[in-house]
């Protein structure tokens, strides 16, 4: 069992929640190739290590979110806020109130 | 058909002799020091690196080969599954390969001198839904069609072939029909795995264990160091030293990004554990496998008599195989479903192995951007069955320098050219 973080819920079994896979910004479509656009579409880094992802809250507050986990020791942690290279430990979610923004875009 | 140089024959006799003589067993294979320089390198000690390695010197006389595996042969995948094999796929191009690896095992023992107990004790796909039914026909035409044994029969016969499965209409989820495939199986997985490097290591193969790969060198790529589209491969760098050689073979699971990304190459796989789960021995009740998409459970009865169950793959990516209880709760729950009968069984114990999933549940073969870098990864939760026909056709890859038509549909360009293969009405439900 995993205990997701939800910004708004708190943790919460992974049960109670979507896996969305690896956040990743979308391309646009007017201007990509087709070769970017089969990257976005199906292509994963699937690392062994710190992964951004997303999670829909689907028995909770039914939101989006974007929290890093690290993929071989389950840990989680706040994805950095946009302009700061660092991430945040979970304990600062509330005041950072980061936890919501989609900027990844679902995949 | 094997020339043995080393290894003895096994047979009733040798048997005999040795036991009458008090002799002991030869190790079976080497332990050979790790050379500069090889032909070919397979990284993966699982059925498919291994397959892979004895079809190149037995079918094309390459035999200066490496197989690399970071721990002990079969630790992978190889030894977690649930040892089911079957060729009832969804899709033309799956059956046909499929049915090719069934072919293999079932010629296996007598091929590989090692007794693989293979039980070719049908296989019964359960559908409990409209839609589950529908599949099921759309399956066994399929089927049909390419002269695989398979048909869809009704709640009677099946209660005639499986009398432990709960076939009245009173259950949550009632049994409405079932694809019935005699031909598949279970094989006894560890044995698959010693036969072929057994054998392999008669042709003068190198197994290489506790030889993990660090890097994989390449040159003239667009990428950092060389790597990525367009590039050679030049070497492999492993934890014992460095080798130089042309042809690369991923055949990980589990770690197959990782591999590949050591070349430049991405994958479209995401890593997710498998769990599986084991009873105490009872007597032979269950005469067949028996799955059910719906209720995502499949059990087959080993030779001992335990009850093997597995389900579908957790529902995130995770390279963490630990056990979870939300896994054998919904197992349990499951199976009272099916069989209420054993309820009072008890569970020895449970595991898990990491499939590589991509997204439309067929695998990643042949060539890759990369030139000499070889895949024969994202086997998801069926790469066991199809271990003999990946080797052999891999193999032929390698020795002929173009992709066999057999594997041709499960190419890495598929998703280039938008030509997927879905399996995922036939392959979700691991088994």
């Amino acid at each position: 069992m995993l205990l997701v973080p939800c910004p708004h819920c708190g943790p919460r079994n992974s049960a109670d929640m979507s896996y969305r896979g690896e956040a990743s910004s979308r391309p646009d479509p007017a201007s990509t190739t087709p070769a970017q656009w089969r990257d976005y579409l199906y292509m994963e880094h699937n690392p062994a290590g710190w992964l951004r992802e997303n999670w829909y809250c689907s028995s909770g507050c039914r939101r989006f979110f974007t929290v890093e986990r690290h993929t071989v020791t389950s840990e989680f942690r706040e994805p950095p806020l946009p302009g700061s290279k660092t991430a945040l430990p979970l304990s600062k979610t509330a005041e950072a109130g980061a936890g919501t923004d989609q900027q990844g875009g679902e995949k | 058909m094997i020339r043995r140089n080393r290894a003895p024959r096994y047979s009733a006799a040798a048997l005999l002799w040795r036991g009458a003589r008090n002799d002991s067993w030869p190790r079976v294979w080497r332990d050979p020091a790790l050379k500069k320089s090889y032909d070919v390198v397979v990284v993966g000690g699982g059925v498919h690196g291994l397959a892979t390695a004895y079809y190149l010197a037995a079918n094309h006389g390459i035999k200066n080969v490496a197989v690399l595996d970071k721990a002990y042969l079969g630790s992978g995948g190889s030894g977690r599954n649930t040892a089911i094999v079957r060729s009832n796929y969804l899709t033309p191009e799956g059956v046909a390969f499929y049915d090719r690896s069934l072919d293999l095992y079932n010629t296996m023992s007598a091929d590989l001198n090692l007794n693989v107990m293979f039980s070719e004790r049908g296989h019964l796909t359960l559908a409990h839904t409209d839609s589950a039914v529908r599949t099921m026909r759309w399956r066994a035409e399929v089927n049909k069609l390419q002269n695989i044994d398979s048909s869809v029969i009704g709640p009677d016969e099946i209660k005639k072939i499986a009398p432990s499965l709960d076939t009245s209409p009173n259950t949550r989820y009632p049994i409405l029909a079932a694809l019935y495939h005699p031909p598949g199986g279970t094989i006894r997985h560890d044995a698959v795995v010693w036969a072929y490097a057994r054998a392999a290591d008669a042709y003068g193969v190198d197994m290489h264990q506790k030889t993990e790969v660090v890097d994989v060198v390449c040159e003239g790529g667009d990428g950092p160091d060389g790597k990525g589209p367009g590039a050679k491969v030049t070497g492999v760098r492993t934890s014992k030293g460095d080798i130089s050689t042309p042809v690369v073979i991923n055949c990980t699971a589990g770690w197959a990004s990782l591999i590949a990304a050591m070349a430049g190459i991405q994958l479209p796989i995401t890593t997710h554990p498998l769990q599986a789960a084991v009873t105490e021995p009872v007597k032979v009740f269950l005469p067949t496998v028996v799955v059910s998409g719906s209720l995502h459970v499949y059990v087959s009865q080993t030779d001992r008599g335990e009850l093997v169950f597995g389900a579908s793959v957790d529902p995130f990516a995770t390279y963490d195989m630990r056990g979870t209880l939300d896994f054998t709760e919904e197992l349990a729950g499951h199976v009272l479903e099916l069989m209420p009968a054993v309820s009072q069984m008890r569970l020895l114990r449970q595991w898990a192995g990491l499939c590589d999933i991509t997204p439309d549940y067929s695998p990643v073969m042949g060539f890759t951007p990369v030139e000499g870098f070889l895949c024969d990864v994202g086997w998801g939760t069926y790469g066991f069955k199809a271990g003999p026909v990946s080797g052999e056709q891999m193999a032929k890859c390698v020795a002929d320098q173009a992709t066999p038509d057999l594997i041709s549909p499960f190419a890495l360009s598929r998703f280039d050219d938008g030509v997927l293969v879905g399996e995922k009405g036939a392959a979700a439900v691991g088994h």
